[in-house]
């Protein structure tokens, strides 16, 4: 299917549930299940991918640094770099993974054994059920859980650096407040937000449009993840310049 | 547009409704008019667009010419937001039951009273119970869609679709896949919820049991278009030779699978 066409029916898709959050009541019940499922569920993996990424960033950063003796600058790079970059996007490529993907494959199924008719049948419109609890668990859920994955990888490079490269602390943590500022955390949460949006609109699309049969399930999920992977990483790019033009640093 | 003149009894009316899925012309001109309160049985071959036409009956898909009417309103001409009054008077069974997944027996067969938002969580759950107990299914509210067999999904989808007591009722294949005993039980169900709440009944099926002691009319959709409609004994016992294969099951060189 065409890249146009694609873009088309999730511009539709956005523009429905914009306006169903308008028109219809919001289904707490169902919203909190998505919030326990993109949210909750996923903290786990938002922790070891911050975590790890924070510490591999802090330990590349000081075996480069040492040799300038810059090590007390580590702290800063690894905390910019968390916000602006790696927090958002590597959380978003996990959830992407993880939600994105479950989004088509529960949709595609829900439409192939007419699960989605029968929704319809029954005088409910399936994107005012179906996709504003999912859109709204999302973009509640993802900064929250880029906030933890930027706050686990600073905690987790301060420990590499400080108690496995002895780095002194006190240097690493004063340069870290001193340069880091709130609108780094910002862009990484603003990042986050969309980011978050870009992951539903296109899992819950992929999952609403699938082809019939077993292989329509497969492909849907398969490219929910791939998509969203690819627009998450060339919107980065664009949201990097705009918000640095916003937010300079 | 204006309703095309229909006898007053008339619930629905389709009208040229032609519809191409893919390459294939699935409904070539499909005129029919199913009246209020009566019980009608569409037969035809496997592939040859009877759940298409139910699904056109109740707005799930659109005619690509055509029109169908419920009552006064062409529902070619109504977008999905305007179709949902019209479907809180409609059930429709599929032919795979289509259970929702993420809730219980008991939460689905609940769901169109609860969507209703009028009616008092106790009087769900004892209509609930009731409903079960109606499709032999009592005590069954707790169970998922995943723990039950093929029958009894197809049974508590029967007891979701008819819980609110809808004007028009539509069968997908209701008795497919179902053991005799079952499918009779079935059957007296359909005649049952048709006679006492004056319910119009669609009813899809192969089961040329199911269409003589559930059809007031029958209706044989052949290459796209109504071939044929009578009351039972007229088309089951009919001497035209399509109708006579299809309804004693009677195939000829052109239909061998191998």
């Amino acid at each position: 299917m065409g890249m146009v066409q694609i873009s088309g029916q999730i511009v539709f898709l956005f523009q429905d549930v914009i306006r169903c959050l308008f028109r219809y009541r919001i289904r707490l019940g169902l919203l909190i299940r998505q919030i326990d499922f993109i949210g909750a569920k996923s903290v786990p993996v938002v922790i070891i991918t911050g975590g790890f990424i924070g510490a591999v960033f802090a330990a590349q950063t000081e075996f480069q640094f040492k040799d300038l003796g810059l090590s007390s600058g580590v702290g800063p790079v690894v905390a910019i770099a968390m916000c602006r970059e790696l927090g958002p996007v590597l959380c978003a490529l996990m959830i992407a993974g993880r939600v994105g993907s479950a989004m088509a494959a529960e949709l595609a199924t829900m439409k192939i054994t007419e699960q989605i008719d029968a929704l319809r049948a029954l005088a409910v419109y399936p994107t005012e059920y179906l996709i504003v609890p999912r859109f709204l668990g999302m973009i509640i859920s993802m900064p929250i859980l880029v906030g933890l994955a930027i706050l686990c990888g600073i905690m987790s490079g301060y420990y590499v650096a400080v108690h496995i490269l002895d780095v002194p602390g006190v240097y690493y943590w004063n340069n870290t407040v001193k340069y880091t500022h709130a609108k780094d955390i910002w862009i990484g949460l603003v990042k986050g937000f969309f980011f978050g949006l870009i992951i539903i609109m296109v899992g819950c699309n992929k999952g609403l449009h699938a082809a019939q049969g077993a292989e329509g399930v497969g492909l849907a999920t398969t490219e929910a993840v791939v998509d969203s992977f690819i627009i998450v990483l060339i919107a980065n790019f664009f949201f990097t310049f705009l918000l640095n033009s916003l937010l300079p640093s | 547009m204006t309703a095309p003149e229909t006898k007053p009894e008339a619930l629905i009316r389709l009208v040229g409704v032609e519809k191409k899925l893919g390459a294939q012309n699935v409904l070539r001109g499909v005129d029919l008019e199913i009246r209020k309160g009566e019980k009608m049985v569409i037969i035809g071959r496997s592939g040859g667009g009877k759940s298409v036409l139910l699904k056109h009956i109740l707005g799930l898909m659109q005619p690509d010419a055509g029109q169908v009417w419920f009552r006064d309103k062409d529902l070619a001409q109504l977008d999905e937001e305007e179709m949902v009054p019209l479907r809180k008077e409609t059930g429709m069974l599929f032919q795979n039951g289509a259970l929702f997944d993420s809730l219980s027996v008991g939460e689905n067969v609940a769901f169109p009273l609860r969507e209703r938002g009028d009616v008092p969580e106790k009087e769900i759950e004892s209509e609930v119970t009731r409903a079960l107990k109606i499709v032999d299914l009592p005590g069954q509210e707790n169970k998922w869609p995943s723990e039950l067999s093929g029958g009894m999904r197809k049974r508590v989808a029967l007891a979701r679709a008819a819980i609110s007591r809808p004007a028009l009722m539509l069968y997908d294949e209701p008795t497919s896949g179902l053991d005799p005993v079952v499918a009779d039980s079935i059957n007296k169900l359909m005649v049952r919820l048709g006679d006492e709440l004056n319910m119009t009944s669609v009813i899809v099926t192969h089961d040329m049991v199911s269409a003589r002691e559930v059809g007031d009319r029958i209706a044989m959709l052949h290459e796209g278009r109504i071939y044929c409609v009578d009351v039972p004994k007229v088309v089951l016992e009919s001497s035209d030779p399509i109708v006579k294969r299809f309804v004693n099951g009677i195939s000829d060189a052109s239909d061998a699978i191998f």
